[in-house]
């Protein structure tokens, strides 16, 4: 039997994607296709006064100019613009009405023959707007900020435990911070785009660009008032997102819109600076407090955060709850505030509350060790907890331990001088830091289809997506080993709205789901073969039952004496059968005895220009525990792709708005800095082992988040050492060491 | 208030067709484009080779760099009109008889992306950079690497797979 869950195995997606055969959802080119363009908002509050769209519609090719007022019809109900991650609060609406909420709002939408035609016209739509007074600057909220309570707002902070605020008045030890972290935009290589096709009987397909076909389906089917087999959404490669199509975002209802009104098939790609009005990290400011004995407890967290939404919805994630989970600690208190800027609503991007919150705590950890002169490690090991400290409940694995050990080791931590500016290579001066992370490990029903045929092929399907992540590749890893079939005989389809039922590829829950998912439908595939292979004469497996066989190498066989065998494709044959189908639902019980994380140990060396202030990552070794790895290949680029926006949230990222207007000044790929190939230099990825029997039956954790938690305090306890400056706002450019 | 609605009596017309010749991959493809199409566009909407990728339309990504006799460039900063009677090599036409480019394995290889969007840009840039022969060590290709962007962070596989590739070469 041929093992594949746990091997390095390339993409099976591989060839399409250096080929250039994966197509994207604004690469479907059709006969008749028309190409829309959005007009977008240069104001960030009011309303709109007029639009005026003759000059834009006196242009040769121009088909129509959408507005608010000459739209198709759109739901009314706020529920109808609801989706399966949609935060408290009234959706937005593309071209509902007259109100602006944000810069980059769409305003109009122009219809053309050509899409150089469409751009060209969109910009001879003027619009008149009557501008209100704006806010954009989160510092001037601040004192508005509203409370979140716990009962009232789900992920409201943890409940406090013991007394904080008197343990840290007491404490020997005390470390106070406020921590910044600006707005960040994910910017996926590929422009957010759908191609709608109008079918001839005015059904339509779209391609989209989104993490889940399902939720955009719903979506597209309740604001458009239609039946849901009138709407399939497919998005067979997604070129990145991280967060970003969570949500169903505005261009697929535009290009749906334009679509029903020209009974025409539309394509709307957006422009990359269109893309900043989707959403974004929001920013935050945090405080923390940390109340230490000299003896080595830590007696006091309090984490209180300051985080961004719009006017119309309520985001947040519990940026709080990590630090009190984390580490021993009696006493902790949690407070999380929401700032109401004129922005549209931020969204989830890459390890949402994790990347920010654990970013706070780690730094103020490190800033503990050195007013404790311990040793940054040191110092985590002795406030290690075995248990969820908020919930005082046992892991279901938990092997930070070892990731510090083996992390500290692969980079030489034992080596560090503790004195900030102590090492020297050049005109550099040379930090190290670490940082811990941590992330759930989450797991949501899921349904998988599987169709075996007697020539022994397997087909596995699910409307899950596969956003880079390596989904089409671990799905027919885990397929093959399940049947026992050569991965090369197994296909997978995913990313189509009419496929078997997958919630949102997000939260680094689909691995696991997906792949327990197949685990279960494999297993009601063997049933099957058992029941044929029974029938047979002379059945080698008479008398066996379904726990006593499996598949291998074509064959069902006993795990007791392998030599009691049938052949699959004998057994379908002899009954007539040429392809068995089975499709199962999987749930994840949790009976709330434990608590379900990965963990990570990352390790930073930085080597800082004295004299300029530049700052190079030289160096990171991340140590990851997340339970058993499907792929140690695609597992492994998950991880440095995490480290990679971590060094690009540390040193890089950062969403510039003139306050003024109320407009992005970066909104762009190069203004907005994301890290380049020449800002990346050596980094180690380690999988520790992790055998993990509670969380789920194949014992998957997910790794989509954990890569970059912890990274860019890890990067900022480094140019700490390397410098002796500590910088607590992001991204740490150099302009903030020449102070 | 809004004057929106059917489409009036055009005035402004569209700009006129301009013939043009382009060798793609070696076949002589005659199209007729108007002037402000580019040769991304082109490529991606009028030969339905969508295999470069358009990422910001600013020269600032990478994703749709393609080689114009050998060279690489950003296909989104050049005007097709202007390259007229130009071959050009765009990812579709790497691999020879179904047998792909070594880049392209090494690519595979490697796990040199992830979504795969950037990737084209990446081997046809990569493609560029070893014809130039400048870069001999890992420090150079990064250097002359980072006009493509990958925002799935491969930057450490992209690296392995060219170093491989060179050393086929």
């Amino acid at each position: 039997m041929t093992n594949y869950i746990g091997t390095a195995t390339s993409r099976i997606d591989g060839r399409a994607k250096v080929t250039g055969e994966a197509k994207y959802a604004g690469e479907f080119n059709i006969t008749g296709l028309a190409h829309a363009s959005v007009v977008a908002s240069t104001i960030a509050k009011g309303r709109i006064a007029r639009i005026d769209a003759s000059a834009a519609l006196s242009v040769e090719g121009v088909l129509d100019v959408l507005t608010h007022l000459n739209r198709p019809p759109m739901a009314s109900a706020d529920s109808a613009y609801d989706d399966d991650t949609a935060p408290e609060g009234s959706p937005f609406r593309p071209l509902y009405n007259d109100r602006i909420w944000f810069n980059f709002q769409p305003v109009a939408l122009v219809v053309a023959e050509k899409p150089e035609i469409a751009r060209f016209a969109a910009a001879l739509v003027r619009v008149e707007y009557e501008e209100q007074a704006h806010v954009t600057d989160l510092h001037r909220q601040r004192d508005k900020a509203f409370a979140l309570e716990p009962g009232k707002n789900h992920s409201a902070p943890p409940k406090p435990r013991g007394t904080a605020e008197q343990a840290f008045a007491a404490a020997a030890v005390r470390h106070r911070g406020e921590y910044y972290v600006p707005i960040e935009h994910h910017n996926p290589i590929e422009l957010f785009a759908s191609t709608v096709i109008f079918e001839s009987d005015g059904k339509l397909t779209v391609y989209d660009k989104t993490q889940g076909v399902q939720n955009v389906q719903r979506y597209l089917c309740n604001v458009l008032g239609t039946e849901p087999e009138e709407v399939r959404v497919m998005s067979p490669f997604v070129g990145g997102a991280f967060g970003s199509g969570l949500r169903p975002q505005f261009q697929a209802v535009l290009a749906a819109l334009a679509a029903r009104a020209l009974k025409r098939s539309v394509r709307l790609a957006l422009t990359r600076q269109q893309m900043y009005g989707l959403s974004y990290r929001p920013a935050m400011i945090q405080q923390i407090e940390l109340g230490a004995s000299a003896g080595g407890t830590l007696d006091a967290i309090a984490h209180d955060a300051i985080t961004v939404t719009s006017q119309y919805e309520d985001f947040h994630r519990q940026e709080t709850g990590w630090s009190g989970l984390l580490y021993r600690c009696a006493n902790a208190t949690y407070a999380h505030r929401l700032a109401r800027l004129d922005l549209e609503t931020p969204c989830d991007m890459r390890a949402p509350s994790a990347a920010t919150g654990v970013y706070a705590l780690e730094c103020a950890m490190d800033e503990l060790a050195v007013a404790l002169k311990l040793d940054p490690l040191e110092l985590r090991l002795r406030y290690y907890s075995d248990r969820d400290q908020n919930t005082d409940r046992p892991y279901s694995s938990k092997s930070l331990r070892e990731c510090y050990r083996q992390g500290s080791q692969a980079f030489g931590w034992d080596k560090r001088n503790p004195e900030p500016r102590s090492t020297r290579d050049g005109t550099e001066l040379v930090g190290w830091g670490m940082a811990s992370g941590v992330w759930e490990a989450l797991q949501v029903p899921i349904a998988a289809r599987i169709v075996l045929t007697a020539n022994g092929h397997a087909e596995v399907s699910c409307a899950t997506s596969d956003i880079g992540t390596g989904t089409y590749t671990i799905m027919a890893q885990v397929a093959a080993e399940m049947l026992g079939l050569p991965l090369d005989n197994v296909t997978v389809k995913l990313g189509d709205s009419t496929l078997p039922q997958s919630p949102v590829e997000g939260g680094s829950w689909i691995a696991a789901s997906v792949s327990n998912g197949i685990a279960t439908t494999a297993g009601a595939v063997r049933e099957e073969l058992l029941r044929l292979a029974k029938q047979m004469p002379n059945s080698a497996l008479a008398d066996a039952t379904a726990d006593e066989v499996t598949l291998a190498d074509g064959m069902l066989v006993s795990k007791r004496d392998a030599t009691c065998a049938v052949s699959i494709a004998e057994a379908m044959r002899h009954r007539g059968v040429d392809r068995i189908e089975q499709e199962k639902s999987t749930t994840f019980d949790d009976d709330g005895s434990h608590a379900h994380n990965t963990h990570s140990a990352v390790f930073a060396e930085v080597k800082v220009d004295e004299e300029l202030g530049v700052i190079r990552v030289t160096r990171v070794v991340s140590a990851i525990a997340a339970g058993r790895i499907l792929n140690t290949k695609t597992a492994r680029s998950q991880i440095i792709g995490g480290v990679v926006w971590g060094i690009g949230m540390a040193l890089h990222e950062e969403t510039l708005i003139d306050h003024n207007f109320g407009r992005i000044m970066n909104a762009n790929i190069a203004e907005y800095h994301v890290p380049v190939n020449a800002d990346v230099y050596d980094i180690d990825v380690i999988f520790v082992d992790e055998l993990d029997a509670i969380v789920n039956p194949l014992g998957i954790k997910g790794l989509g988040e954990i890569g970059i938690v912890g990274v860019a305090a890890a990067i900022a306890n480094a140019i700490y050492h390397a410098t002796g400056m500590r910088v607590r706002d992001l991204p740490i450019t150099l302009d903030k060491l020449q102070r | 208030m809004a004057q929106t609605g059917t489409a009036t009596k055009p005035i402004t017309p569209a700009p006129e067709n301009i013939p043009i010749l382009l060798i793609v991959n070696g076949v002589e493809r005659q199209l007729r484009l108007a002037p402000w199409t580019s040769l991304l566009d082109a490529l991606r909407n009028h030969l339905d080779l969508t295999g470069t990728k358009k990422g910001c339309d600013h020269g600032q990504c990478g994703a749709c760099t393609v080689l114009v006799e050998g060279r690489r460039i950003l296909s989104c900063l050049s005007l097709a009109v202007m390259k007229d009677g130009a071959h050009v090599t765009t990812i579709e036409g790497l691999a020879q008889g179904g047998a792909l480019h070594p880049l392209q394995q090494a690519f595979i290889d490697h796990d040199a992306f992830q979504c795969g969007y950037c990737t084209p840009g990446q081997i046809c840039s990569a493609m560029g950079l070893i014809a130039e022969g400048r870069a001999k060590s890992a420090e150079e290709i990064r250097e002359l690497m980072s006009g493509n962007i990958c925002r799935c962070g491969a930057y450490p596989n992209i690296v392995a797979a060219i170093q491989q590739a060179m050393g086929q070469s």
